[in-house]
């Protein structure tokens, strides 16, 4: 646009002393010059036509209070992002320049100055999910001695990350580096560690959150049970387990695993034999502690805090609905997370890896992004999915000296050693084949395909189509956001991205915050991520968490409603449309009045107020009707 | 009653007459009025494209330019007009520089096309507009017990069409169902049957159909289900010579859809074109008027 031109035309509007262009008007000098200006020529408003106010309206608000003007008789004009960047033609850029020009100077006549409020910032901290994110921000926060609750729906914490064998690129035992993070968080004096509890309810705002938190009946009695699990030994139900992915069998009364935290079992009522025949009680009589108690209720916990982490975490893609894989339908087709148990010496099979008749595989093919980078299903990078496929080819040379085969579209080893990792792989004798395979077959075509599973290919760098017979096909599967995130999401007022994870406030300068103040996220519940950048960003949101407890205070929005009590009719219609319920009826009175520390500015019991009798500050009638007159005139 | 355009297509008026036949026979019990695209011609052809495309989709859009007139949505009961006549259209609502010479080529016929119509596979349409929970209801003589192996072919779901599943295909396999017939596990259904290879390399066709006729028999089948003619023309008149270059016995019905839809609405086997069928479908036809009587009524 021509920036001299709105400039003149701004020079001539009703009001306006002085009009300037200058480049950087966000830099120093450019500030000095608008206190130069507010000084000199005695200005007590102040328009910028410049980029979005989310960018820059804090620095100039902050320019104009360094000078004595209330913040908030300060306006900005939005022409680089509703304007230049969008519009083609340079004439019709700069009409509509001038138009945002005119009407922010017209709005800013009727701005009046208010009052920022501060609101104590409640030290204690919320933390959801017990994965390694959860434990790294809740250790964070509990270490400098601030209360932290820790709620995780699974009987244990531990997440993913205890499921798996070992972490790349170093090959460390991962539960050896995870559990004795997690017997600290069982253990520490500031972590109030609630398992099988899932929040029901979130409530308040920055600083002064209520929530509500279920905590499902375990039917055993923690004070009681002494951790000896002599239960678990006698109960005669066996289940397949979900932390063995489905490979091996837990009890009807169990502890995922056995370095659990807290190991104190869980009584599944979907499969225990009292809650459905009601007999048995097995456990109950081999228990010394008496601690089984099968009347337990789910029981609600409130709490009060001042800032929430989300760490929900993520689910692997369950690749069933890609037929031609034959997941599901062809047996010695396994997915990432069942061979990551499977190859754990703890695991149900020791660690052997075998097939499902219990020989072992002389081969085995390894299909990369499974559900990832695959329109139909997830078009982003999993962005674990290449190291930890390049991690099973070692383990798997370790195990079973068989070949290994991996199909990959690129090769993504972008970490630090993980280049090394990959070249330290090829090294070994692993075959990498660069083609997304079409289909996995058990049907044969010659004498040496029969009984094995047949990988059907394009080799794009020999430019061939192939058919490989192997033995086991491992499935890396995508990264997905869990099933429930659209409720968790709701549940936190968080938004999440189209990729179904939850969305961060600025992709570059704000990772961990979300568009809610107070709430933050960490860890694979934002997107696709490895230990190491979900410690990271756990850390990160804990070091948020904690600066606003040191400060001990938040600043909150000025622009709220306020009800104009002589007209105000009570009728109570504004106490319904309320999202943050801010407002209270004074029966003494009859007419209703907002709290203002409660309010967000929303607007929206302006618009529901039948007697027109609420007027947002900052928002008030007369300065949108002129801002719209400036734009249109 | 529903009414549609409808564009036969050469194969279902030749080499598979027992598809045009059966068509024509169950429209009027599944409520469906076909009216046949007056004057049409040849769709376009899927060689012809790699040849010369623009030409091709000349070819297709005076079909287009006619079918549009009538207003409704244009059926054809062929794979191969369907791909023909659906990707003309895409091609030409996706770029109005090729619809504005197509259409200068039109006018020499008086003729212009707008872009305002939907072409449809009939399977498609049996399977959204009369939808199987209706025609279940119109069954006379349900097939229970028949083991059938769908087989879409190439043509009716690749690449996508958003109707059903390219990879995992199941709208066949909903209509066999309706009728009470089994739908066996057929991992090939959606492979390739050699297509017009059978011409000039009838070896790796043959061998192409006989990983579709042992895949169909693996799982149990007693005849094979297909709504393209170029696939049952392939199973179906070259199995003796798969039989003799393979030294196997393969002696399986190769039906259209529209065939057993008609066998299950009890219209008789002749009207239905089934004496035109290669390999003879009497076996099933046996199970279905025996077999089935004889255990429902005893």
């Amino acid at each position: 646009m021509d920036v001299g031109e709105v400039t003149r035309f701004a020079q001539d509007l009703d009001g306006v002393v002085i009009a300037r262009d200058y480049k950087f008007m966000c830099s120093d000098p450019g500030q000095e010059l608008i206190k130069q200006d507010i000084k000199e020529l005695g200005l007590n408003r102040v328009v910028v036509a410049s980029c979005s106010p989310t960018m820059h309206e804090a620095t100039f608000r902050r320019a104009c209070q360094e000078t004595g003007i209330n913040p908030y008789l300060f306006e900005m004009a939005n022409i680089r992002e509703h304007c230049s960047w969008v519009t083609e033609d340079k004439k019709e850029a700069t009409e509509k320049a001038k138009a945002l020009v005119s009407a922010a100077v017209r709005r800013v006549y009727y701005h009046e100055p208010l009052e920022t409020r501060e609101v104590p910032i409640n030290p204690n901290t919320l933390v959801v999910g017990g994965g390694i994110a959860g434990i790294q921000a809740a250790l964070k926060i509990a270490d400098s001695e601030h209360k932290v609750y820790l709620v995780e729906q699974s009987p244990s914490i531990g997440g993913h990350m205890a499921q798996l064998d070992k972490t790349f690129p170093t090959l460390d035992c991962s539960a050896c580096i995870l559990t004795p993070k997690m017997t600290l968080v069982g253990s520490h004096p500031y972590i109030e560690l609630l398992t099988y509890s899932e929040v029901e309810e979130v409530s308040g705002y920055i600083g002064n959150f209520k929530v509500k938190i279920r905590k499902k009946a375990r039917y055993v009695d923690e004070d009681r049970c002494t951790g000896c699990g002599l239960c678990i030994t006698k109960c005669p139900w066996k289940v397949d387990s979900e932390f063995d992915a489905g490979l091996g069998k837990r009890k009807a009364i169990y502890t995922p695993f056995p370095q659990a935290v807290p190991n104190i079992p869980v009584i599944d009522t979907e499969h225990c034999a009292y809650f459905l025949k009601g007999t048995c009680r097995a456990c109950e009589k081999v228990c010394e502690a008496e601690a089984i108690d099968f009347e337990q209720q789910d029981k609600i916990v409130e709490v009060e805090v001042g800032s929430i982490i989300v760490a929900t975490g993520f689910q692997v893609f369950d690749p069933t609905p890609i037929y031609q894989y034959g997941y599901g339908r062809l047996d010695n087709v396994i997915t990432s997370l069942e061979f990551e148990r499977l190859v754990n010496s703890a695991g149900p099979t020791d660690g052997e890896i075998v097939l499902k008749d219990g020989s072992h595989p002389e081969s085995i093919a390894i299909i990369h992004c499974v559900g990832s980078r695959d329109e139909k299903y997830h078009e982003y990078c999993s962005r674990v999915c290449c190291m930890h496929s390049m991690k099973f080819a070692h383990l798997i040379k370790e195990h079973a000296e068989a070949d290994v085969y991996e199909f990959y579209i690129d090769i993504r080893s972008f970490g630090k050693g993980y280049e090394e990792f990959y070249n330290r792989i090829l090294s070994e004798g692993t075959i990498f084949i660069r083609g997304r395979p079409a289909e996995v077959t058990n049907i044969a075509e010659t004498p040496e395909e029969a009984g094995k599973l047949i990988v059907q290919f394009e080799d794009t760098l020999a430019g061939l189509q192939r058919r490989l017979p192997v033995d086991m096909v491992i499935l890396s599967c995508a990264l997905e956001a869990q099933a429930d995130a659209e409720k968790t999401a709701r549940l936190f007022n968080i938004s999440r991205s189209a990729d179904g994870f939850f969305l961060e406030k600025h992709p570059k300068l704000d990772p961990v915050a979300t568009m809610t103040d107070g709430i933050f996220i960490a860890g694979c519940c934002q997107g696709p991520k490895d230990i190491p950048d979900t410690v990271a960003q756990a850390s990160a949101a804990a070091a948020e968490v904690l600066a606003m407890i040191s400060k001990g205070r938040v600043e909150i929005e000025a622009a709220t409603a306020i009800i104009d009590e002589r007209i105000c009719t009570g009728c109570q219609a504004c106490l319904l449309v309320c999202p943050y319920s801010a407002i209270d009826f004074d029966e003494e009175k009859k007419v209703c009045r907002v709290n203002e520390a409660l309010c967000k500015g929303c607007g929206a019991c302006v618009s529901g107020c039948p007697s027109d009798a609420i007027n947002l500050k900052h928002y008030t009638n007369e300065q949108i009707v002129a801002e719209m007159e400036g734009a249109l005139v | 009653m529903k009414y549609y355009t409808y564009f036969p297509g050469c194969s279902a008026e030749a080499t598979a007459i027992g598809l045009g036949l059966s068509v024509q026979a169950i429209a009027k019990p599944l409520d469906m009025e076909l009216i046949e695209l007056e004057d049409w011609t040849c769709c376009g052809s899927t060689p012809y494209g790699s040849l010369d495309e623009l030409e091709s989709i000349c070819v297709a859009a005076r079909n287009l330019a006619l079918a549009e007139k009538t207003g409704l949505d244009l059926v054809t009961p062929c794979s191969s007009c369907f791909i023909t006549l659906y990707q003309a259209d895409i091609k030409l609502k996706d770029h109005p520089q090729l619809m504005l010479q197509i259409n200068e080529a039109l006018a020499v016929a008086n003729l212009e096309y707008h872009g305002n119509l939907r072409v449809r596979h009939l399977t498609e349409v049996l399977v959204n507009d009369i939808t199987p929970e209706v025609i279940t209801t119109k069954v006379k003589r349900p097939l229970n017990g028949l083991k059938v192996a769908p087989y879409y072919g190439c043509q009716l779901v690749r690449p996508d069409y958003g109707f059903d599943n390219p990879e995992f295909p199941q709208s066949l396999d909903r209509l066999v169902e309706c009728l009470g017939a089994e739908a066996v596990p057929f991992p090939l259904k959606n492979r390739c049957c050699g297509g017009s290879l059978i011409i000039p390399e009838e070896d790796l066709a043959l061998g192409l159909l006989r990983k579709l006729l042992d895949n169909a028999l693996e799982n149990g089948a007693q005849c094979i289900v297909t709504p393209c003619p170029l696939c049952q023309t392939n199973l179906d008149a070259y199995q003796s010579r798969v039989n003799s270059k393979f030294k196997t016995h393969y002696h399986l019905p190769v039906l259209f859809i529209t065939q057993l839809i008609g066998l299950a609405l009890g219209i008789d086997p002749e009207s239905l074109g089934l004496n035109t069928n290669l390999v003879s479908p009497s076996e099933v036809l046996d199970y279905i008027y025996n077999y089935i009587n004889y255990i429902t009524t005893h």
